[in-house]
């Protein structure tokens, strides 16, 4: 990499988390020469994979590390359901079924599954848990693909592709203080979404995007997906929605990663800073409804709630990383969150008031409701009487956004015009959008980074060597 | 007590770990972990002893540095083991031995080489030292028979009363009931552990030792320590057996139990020992803390030489390099008794009573 003009290579892929990993290594084992560019330090690479836990594909039978079977008309209700039908039917099934047993391929590129075990049992027949979680997967992917020969640099960020007539012929990076250019056959662009990026979440969000907490890696700016758009690349997905849940206020700005999630909202009451609720905080399973509570605290004023609790209720729930704040009355409560102890202490009384009698139960959806109280709370609800009380600030945590490129199933960009890109492929986040048009699934991201990958680094490494698609 | 800032920093760090829980996959730590909310000082020195040091978790870590929240779980417990060690030392007056072990250790083994050699030149005189010795009781022309048998008893004795004070210490420390720690389920669990190094496979591929690739490579090296070392343990009781009452003196023809095992557990102590001092040479230092170092490289060491020696006697026993070589064999390896509570050797023990606790705590859990 000494001299920059000469930077030429068969297959470019832009980015450096798990998709960009599978296209890489299938490129590379396909025969063409492939440079990475990842734009993170090599301590934080992986994007938002470095976080990820699990992976969903189809198998036919159960094995070491997972229960059961799950089979593809299964795999596609699971998807209609959380996305509401927002998905692309062809794309989607092409998903589920390049899906099968993907297991096998990933152990034979490094990565070590493990047993399901405690916390996560209600994916042990769909997700396969990888050993050590995502940097561990990374880890052995990046290993792997270094062990392949393909060429990896670091802190290498993608400023601009060079595309003429539809086609792609080299990008411009930023590589240790100095802009650089690499001429490529091809290109698979598999640099996520843009959640990282503050500017980009305020022009969707407004001021309230100051207060947003981003729960994965710093690194995903979304650049190349801006360049893309910028170059005619047809969008997808909502551009303004962005996947966020409910996460400790004192989590930090970047990286927080799964630590600083909370589980204990549907174990008391949720208000806002005047110390009012705003939502039923029992109206489903916490599984199905964590991902509703992060826009939820973003519509309440300066973006902030806090979940209150008392001694019955702290041990019921994952530990999590910042201890509650605790005291021995509602009021002294109130004033440690800076609430007013007076607005928070008639809300509880009124609160208790409303319950009737019922069995508590976490394990169902129980009988335990309040009556005649405007939000209700549906299920699980107790009175706070018991001290200590307990108390945690949350704030919305942005997982990833939805807004991404269109891809067909070879996974090349399709343009404004309809046209398919030849040599312009995308996989992974910034596609996942014609996939999951909204909503979300246990670790189906991976699942979409792992197919289109494998499939963009195919066509990507059979356009440079062949010269056509 | 370990340091109040050593348990606030493995208390942040377990609590940040039970919070994510991703590695639970790897060893005996995250799943004990997982049955509390909140680590008392006694849950962390549990926790600490427990661990094996595979590093799995801390080339997995999401949040090990440069993350801001700087999780080194691998580090963080090795010292807090190390202050252990020295916080259960008896009598308690020689905690300092911890302290800066590599050298301690060292001086000691060195002087008592020094002292058993100068003992046979002085009382035995050169003529007998250099001279070739040949058949039964060779051995006892050069160091006379009361003279191995009594200050080597002595300390055997002395170490094994030490060692079992400090377990039994342990043991209550961490808040373990008696009858648990001679609960037979849970010991011959805890053994099957031990014989396995069941928690350095780091989950089934190894650990991350000396660097982030998973590998069995120091695994089959500690194995090799392990049997070696009690090889050669039963080599010394088989002979101490054919003295007694067979009336036997050593040396013993190679073809005799005592030989064969002494020989067989010298090389694999040799190439254990030998090897893993090349992976600790090698070995990334960040999940690691530099102060264990001289105790671990002491330890390794003075293995090495223990069984360098003896298998040199054996090939030069029946030259005159004989009784030189035996009396640097026997200094060699009364530095290592002398040295055996006040050094790395603890941790079998430590490490033991905390499979012992862990077998008793996840039977529970389980039932």
């Amino acid at each position: 990499m000494s001299n920059p003009e000469q930077i030429k290579t068969d297959v470019l892929v832009v980015g450096g988390g798990n998709a960009a990993l599978c296209a890489a290594m299938t490129a590379r084992e396909a025969g063409a020469k492939v440079l990475l560019l990842e734009s993170a330090p090599k301590d934080f690479r992986g994007g938002n994979s470095r976080h990820t836990r699990n992976i969903r594909y189809l198998h036919h039978r159960g094995n070491d590390c997972l229960t059961g079977p799950y089979l593809e008309d299964e795999f596609w209700e699971d998807l209609l359901q959380v996305t509401g039908g927002q998905t692309h039917a062809q794309l989607a099934r092409l998903t589920i079924r390049e899906s099968a047993d993907i297991g096998q391929w990933m152990n034979a590129h490094g990565c070590h599954f493990q047993p399901p075990l405690r916390g996560t049992l209600h994916l042990a027949r769909t997700n396969a848990h990888f050993l050590g979680g995502g940097k561990a997967l990374m880890n052995a992917y990046y290993a792997t693909a270094g062990k392949l020969g393909v060429e990896i640099m670091y802190e290498a960020d993608v400023r601009d592709l060079e595309i003429r007539d539809g086609k792609f012929e080299a990008a411009i990076f930023e590589f240790e203080g100095a802009s650089q250019k690499v001429r490529a056959k091809s290109v698979v662009v598999a640099s996520g979404g843009f959640q990282a990026n503050l500017t980009w979440l305020k022009e969707c969000w407004g001021e309230a995007a100051d207060n947003f907490i981003i729960r994965g890696s710093p690194y995903d700016r979304g650049r190349p997906l801006r360049v893309l758009l910028d170059h005619g690349a047809k969008p997808v997905g909502d551009p303004r929605q962005c996947h966020a849940v409910a996460i400790d206020a004192r989590a930090p700005k970047f990286d927080g990663g799964i630590v600083t999630r909370l589980d204990c909202v549907s174990f008391g009451i949720v208000v806002n800073k005047n110390a009012r609720r705003f939502y039923d905080e029992g109206e489903d399973f916490w599984p199905k409804r964590y991902a509703i509570w992060g826009r939820l605290v973003a519509h309440q004023p300066d973006q902030i709630a806090f979940s209150i609790l008392d001694s019955k209720s702290i041990d019921l729930f994952m530990p999590s990383v910042f201890p509650p704040v605790e005291a021995d009355t509602i009021g002294e409560l109130a004033t440690k969150l800076e609430l007013d102890p007076t607005a928070l202490e008639a809300v509880v009384t009124e609160f208790n008031k409303s319950i009737r009698p019922g069995t508590f139960d976490p394990s169902i959806l129980d009988d335990c409701a309040t009556k005649a109280l405007e939000p209700p709370k549906s299920h699980w609800a107790r009175p706070l009487d018991t001290p200590p009380f307990y108390g945690y600030p949350l704030r919305p945590g942005i997982t990833f956004t939805y807004l991404g490129i269109t891809v067909n199933a070879k996974a090349q960009v399709i343009m404004q015009d309809g046209q398919a890109a030849p040599n312009i492929h995308a996989a992974g986040e910034i596609m996942a959008g014609n996939i999951l048009g909204q909503g979300y699934m246990a670790g189906f991201g991976l699942t979409i980074g792992t197919v289109f990958g494998r499939i963009a680094g195919k066509e990507a490494a059979r356009f440079a060597i062949d010269g056509f698609a | 007590m370990p340091s109040t800032d050593l348990l606030k920093e493995a208390e942040r760090v377990m609590t940040i770990c039970n919070a994510c829980r991703y590695c639970e996959g790897f060893c005996a730590v995250y799943p004990a972990m997982e049955l509390r909310r909140t680590f008392s000082e006694q849950d962390l020195k549990y926790l600490a002893n427990l661990c094996h040091n595979c590093r799995g978790c801390y080339y997995a870590c999401q949040y090990a540095p440069p993350h801001e929240f700087a999780v080194n779980v691998s580090k963080t417990f090795a010292e807090l083991r190390l202050e252990i060690y020295s916080n259960f030392t008896w009598p308690g007056f020689l905690a300092g031995m911890f302290r800066r072990n590599g050298l301690l250790v060292s001086m000691i083994t060195t002087l008592s080489v020094a002292v058993v050699v100068l003992l046979a030149f002085v009382l035995q005189g050169p003529a007998v030292v250099f001279s070739t010795h040949l058949g039964e009781n060779a051995f006892y022309k050069v160091i006379p028979y009361w003279f191995i048998v009594i200050p080597f008893s002595a300390l055997a004795i002395y170490v094994f009363i030490n060692l079992l004070i400090g377990s039994i210490n342990f043991w209550y420390e961490t808040g373990g009931q008696l009858s648990e720690l001679i609960d037979l389920r849970a010991n011959s669990q805890a053994i099957k552990d031990v014989l396995q190094l069941k928690y350095l496979d780091g989950g089934g591929h190894g650990c991350n030792y000396p660097d982030d690739r998973f590998s069995m490579v120091r695994r089959w090296l500690h194995h090799c320590v392990f049997y070696g070392f009690l090889l050669c343990f039963a080599s010394t009781t088989i002979a101490a057996i054919y003295d007694h009452f067979l009336h036997r003196g050593a040396p013993y023809p190679f073809w005799s139990w005592p030989v064969m095992l002494g020989t067989v557990g010298g090389l694999a102590l040799l190439v254990g020992t030998g090897g893993l001092l090349y992976l600790k040479w090698q070995m990334d230092t960040v999940p690691a803390t530099a102060r264990a170092f001289g105790m671990d490289v002491g330890f390794l060491a003075l293995l090495f030489f223990a069984s360098l020696t003896g298998l040199l006697l054996l090939i030069l026993r029946e030259t005159p390099a004989m009784g030189t070589l035996l009396a640097v064999h026997l200094g060699v390896v009364a530095g290592l008794f002398i040295t055996m509570p006040y050094g790395k050797f603890v941790h079998a023990v430590y490490c033991y009573a905390a499979l012992v606790r862990n077998a008793v705590e996840q039977s529970r859990g389980g039932s």
